[in-house]
């Protein structure tokens, strides 16, 4: 398993490594940070947009004035940026529970969104108010900007991060955090360090989600903006762990191959019923409404999502991806 | 028992009311170190919500509490803990969505001194304080007898198993004063006395300070060096159990009550 | 001075809007305690139903009560759909589940149809009116008097029908009402079907000031700081909250945009709302929690 994902670029096309796996990478990551967050602390968040935003502005801003700044160090320091960010915002976690806390990831999403609009300095003046990486994309020296490279750039990150955070959930840090999903009264009666946990969690899957930002605005897209980043996002990275499962690692790669591959399915079914009379706009809703479906189906038979119905069914052999 | 010592405890003139409601009217007695005090009294009394005051979950009207020397008029739950001060819930305060040993190591969180950091990397120092812990826990679940259920998923466990948890929970970060809501309620006569014997090995041998509710007043007046009765919020009795169980007015509010397991 | 007032009293007014669409999420929150993050979906469907079937000759009478029968399947629907087998659930997990519906809603909705902006015309003509040096809109005038008007029928309707009453006893405890024996299936079906309806007067009205579009469904971002001010259980508060976000987003646009730049406004409002929540003044939480351990 392991050498296929080595391989993969050798084996798939061009397309599907641009189009659908690097993408599917990214929001498999995205995924994770933001599960941290509210699959496993129990914070919803609908900031996940923003986080990435913040990520991937950053990282333009420190390739741009700290020319001298190696990607991957732009990419951590990035990173930390966003987490910083996502700390302020997870301030108000400490005094508001549930779904009052969305208004406090709502204002992130749209200050941010805001910021990086007004101020010309963030997107270095261009006319169009986008951000891309002048110098391309390099690791250590070599040339990262086909597709061969930004896949392993993109595994690359995902992978090391994906090994830090499962560390983290099977240590005292992630047992706080599930004893605040689970009940934050009682934690903070047993010892559990809530507000500190809280902030802990927003920084971590802040941290991550900066990344994420930056990888998609960078590897995957090439040129970014606000829009690539807008409350659809925060929306969509929600949906993917929810369709995956909360509060398991390996649920948002699941939630993530399956957002990225559904409209696959759904453009190549309409395509063979309707004989390739597909309009866009239709389409696109039909997703929508499906995705919608899909959702409440989940939180009512399955909350834990794609990652319990597939466990169910896998025979004994050893899970690559821990939960 | 000594009464010359200072009291572990002191509940002094506390009051409490719900939407209008008194649920702890004025409420004041003594726990001394090391000594196991029963709260009994029909249902509605007021004993959870004074647990709850003591742990700093609820904040009295007022009065204040006297633990170890230093006086309260709140207390939070986290300074609750970390002055030693040990919980058991009514209703299984449980992490559902963890295993019973996971539940456990969690009442060791205060005793973390690991940074996020190297919990990330797996630094050796992680690694020793997790193993560490795991071993304390694996300690107080044989304790329990509940070694067997070590990786089941709490929620999947009987209510009676699932409150042994929660003992072995509050009292794995060794507690000085240990709150125990209803600790044998949903078990079986059998399981009762093995409780039971757990709490006065805990109190005779850890010198661990008891503070239960519980409603099977027969093993209550076994277990207890001192009961306290409360009716309506109100201190009806307080005393050795011997002088409880002749006491006519505790008698008489449990004639007028549904709960009444006296075993005499 | 003059300039103040305009402004204050365009806010005042198109804050009744914001009420508008808040009460729409008080009356579900307070009967099935559930935000219903669906409200604007709902909105916009019902707007777009409307103008659908005038657009295709249907009159306007007609159009509404074909309208208003669709909100009652739905809210039927959603209640046997999603609120049943999701009784007992927490909070959180609820509040996904209607983020779920905006998407199907929304997603039906347009599907069929479709996406582009639609004009919306009400009959009510925004002139300008004069009260002494100060400019008025008529439309914000008419719109404010709707909603007043909709809000005495909503209090008239809890306070003197037995169905009413039923449904402020579900809001108060509802084991208390299950155990007198209330259908609380059908008393949320009624409250989901009566928010639904205040949906399609505020869609309406939402939609003939800046047209039937998708946007329309944002308007659940608004309501949400209303909802913080006025509390998530009460009317007068959703009332009052909507005044004081409409004035205040006026104002804060007409007097702090400048220095800010303009778009302010979605940020600032919710901005303003996640403080007082942080300092504590906001949510059902309030204070000192005395959740039941």
């Amino acid at each position: 398993m392991a050498a296929a994902v080595l391989a993969a670029p050798f084996l798939a096309s061009e397309y599907w490594i641009n189009a659908i796996i690097v993408p599917f990478l990214i929001l498999s990551l995205a995924g994770l940070g933001l599960n941290l967050l509210t699959g496993y602390a129990g914070q919803l968040s609908l900031g996940a947009g923003a986080f990435m935003m913040v990520g991937a502005y950053a990282t333009f801003a420190l390739q741009l004035r700290v020319p001298d700044l190696p990607l991957p160090l732009a990419l951590i320091v990035a990173g930390l940026i966003a987490g910083a960010v996502g700390m302020v915002f997870g301030l108000p976690s400490t005094r508001i529970k549930g779904f009052y806390l969305i208004v406090s990831t709502l204002a992130a999403q749209f200050f941010f969104e805001w910021l990086f609009l007004k101020f010309p300095w963030f997107y270095n003046g261009n006319s169009s108010a986008t951000i891309a990486l002048s110098r391309g994309l390099s690791v250590f020296g070599l040339d990262a900007n086909g597709p061969h490279g930004r896949y392993y750039l993109t595994l690359g990150a995902v992978a090391l991060i994906t090994l830090l955070s499962f560390n983290l959930i099977r240590s005292q840090t992630g047992r706080n955090w599930m004893a605040i999903r689970d009940m934050d009264t009682a934690a903070a009666v047993i010892g559990v360090p809530v507000l500190h946990a809280k902030l802990q969690a927003f920084a971590v899957s802040s941290f991550i989600l900066g990344i994420a930002g930056a990888l998609w605005a960078f590897a995957y897209l090439g040129s970014a903006s606000v829009q690539s980043f807008g409350l659809h996002r925060s929306y969509q990275i929600l949906f993917i762990i929810i369709i995956g499962g909360l509060g398991t690692i390996r649920g948002a790669f699941f939630g993530a191959a399956f957002v990225s591959l559904l409209p696959l399915v759904l453009d190549w079914l309409f395509q063979y019923l309707l004989s390739g009379q597909v309009d866009a706009g239709l389409l696109q809703n039909v997703q929508k409404a499906i995705f919608g479906i899909l959702i409440i189906w989940f939180l009512i038979r399955e909350p834990e999502g794609l990652s319990r119905l597939l466990a169910i069914r896998r025979t004994a052999s050893r899970r690559l991806f821990p939960s | 028992m000594g009464i010359h010592a200072a009291p572990a405890l002191e509940v002094r003139n506390v009051s409490l009311s719900f939407k209008g409601v008194k649920a702890i009217s004025d409420l004041s007695f003594r726990v001394e170190g090391k000594e196991i005090c029963a709260l009994i009294g029909p249902n509605g009394a007021g004993k959870s919500s004074l647990l709850n005051i003591i742990n700093g979950v609820y904040v009295p009207d007022s009065g204040e509490i006297v633990f170890e020397g230093e006086h309260f008029q709140r207390m939070r739950p986290g300074d609750a803990a970390r002055r030693g001060i040990g919980r058991g819930f009514q209703n299984n305060a449980l992490f559902s969505g963890m295993s019973v040993i996971d539940n456990v190591i969690a009442g060791l969180s205060r005793h973390s001194k690991v940074a996020l950091v190297e919990e990330m990397f797996r630094l050796p120092r992680a690694r020793r304080e997790e193993s560490d812990f795991r071993e304390r826990a694996h300690a107080v679940l044989h304790l329990f007898d509940l070694e067997k259920h070590a990786n089941t998923p709490v929620g999947m466990l009987p209510y009676g198993v699932q409150k042994k948890v929660e003992m072995a929970r509050a009292i794995v970060a060794e507690p000085r004063l240990l709150l125990l809501d209803e600790p044998l309620a949903g078990m079986n006569a059998g399981e009762k006395q093995e409780i039971a014997a757990v709490i006065q090995r805990l109190n005779a041998e850890l010198k661990l300070t008891v503070v239960l509710i519980e409603h099977d007043v027969g093993i209550v007046l076994k277990l207890a060096h001192h009961v306290v009765v409360l009716d309506y919020g109100r201190k009806l009795a307080d005393g050795p159990p011997e002088a409880i169980r002749d006491n006519k007015d505790v008698i008489a509010a449990y004639i007028g009550s549904d709960h009444a397991e006296v075993a005499v | 001075m003059s300039m103040f007032l305009e402004t204050l009293i365009g806010g005042l007014l198109s804050g009744t809007m914001y009420s508008l669409v808040a009460i729409g999420f008080v009356l579900i929150y307070k009967a099935s305690g559930v935000f219903n993050y669906a409200q604007g979906s709902l909105l916009l469907f019902a707007a777009l139903t409307f103008v659908t079937l005038t657009e295709n000759g249907v009159p306007a009478y007609a159009a509404i009560a074909i309208t208003v029968a669709l909100l009652i399947a739905t809210a039927i629907a959603i209640e046997k759909l999603l609120l049943r087998p999701l009784t007992n659930r927490s909070p959180m997990t609820l509040f996904m589940a209607t983020l779920g519906l905006s998407y199907v809603v929304e997603g039906v909705a347009q599907g069929i149809m479709g996406s582009q902006v639609r004009a919306l015309n009400l009959g009510i003509e925004d002139l300008p009116i004069f009260v002494g040096d100060i400019l008025i809109s008529q439309f914000d005038l008419v719109a404010a008097g709707v909603a007043l008007a909709l809000v005495v029928v909503l209090s008239l309707l809890f306070n003197r029908t037995r169905i009413g009453i039923q449904l402020r006893g579900v809001a108060d405890d509802t084991r208390a009402a299950l155990s007198l024996g209330i259908d609380i299936n059908r008393i949320w079906q009624i409250v989901w079907a009566v928010a639904g309806l205040v949906g399609l007067v505020a869609g309406l009205l939402w939609g003939a000031r800046q047209g039937v579009q998708f946007s329309l469904s944002l308007v659940v971002l608004k309501a949400l700081p209303v909802l913080i001010i006025g509390g998530f259980t009460s009317i007068p508060g959703a009332i009052v909250g909507g005044l004081i976000v409409g004035a205040g987003e006026s104002l804060a646009e007409t007097y702090i945009g400048p220095f800010l730049g303009g778009g302010i406004t979605p940020w600032l409002v919710d901005a303003a709302g996640f403080a007082l929540l942080f300092v504590g003044r906001g949510g059902p939480a309030g204070g000192g929690s005395r959740g039941g351990v």
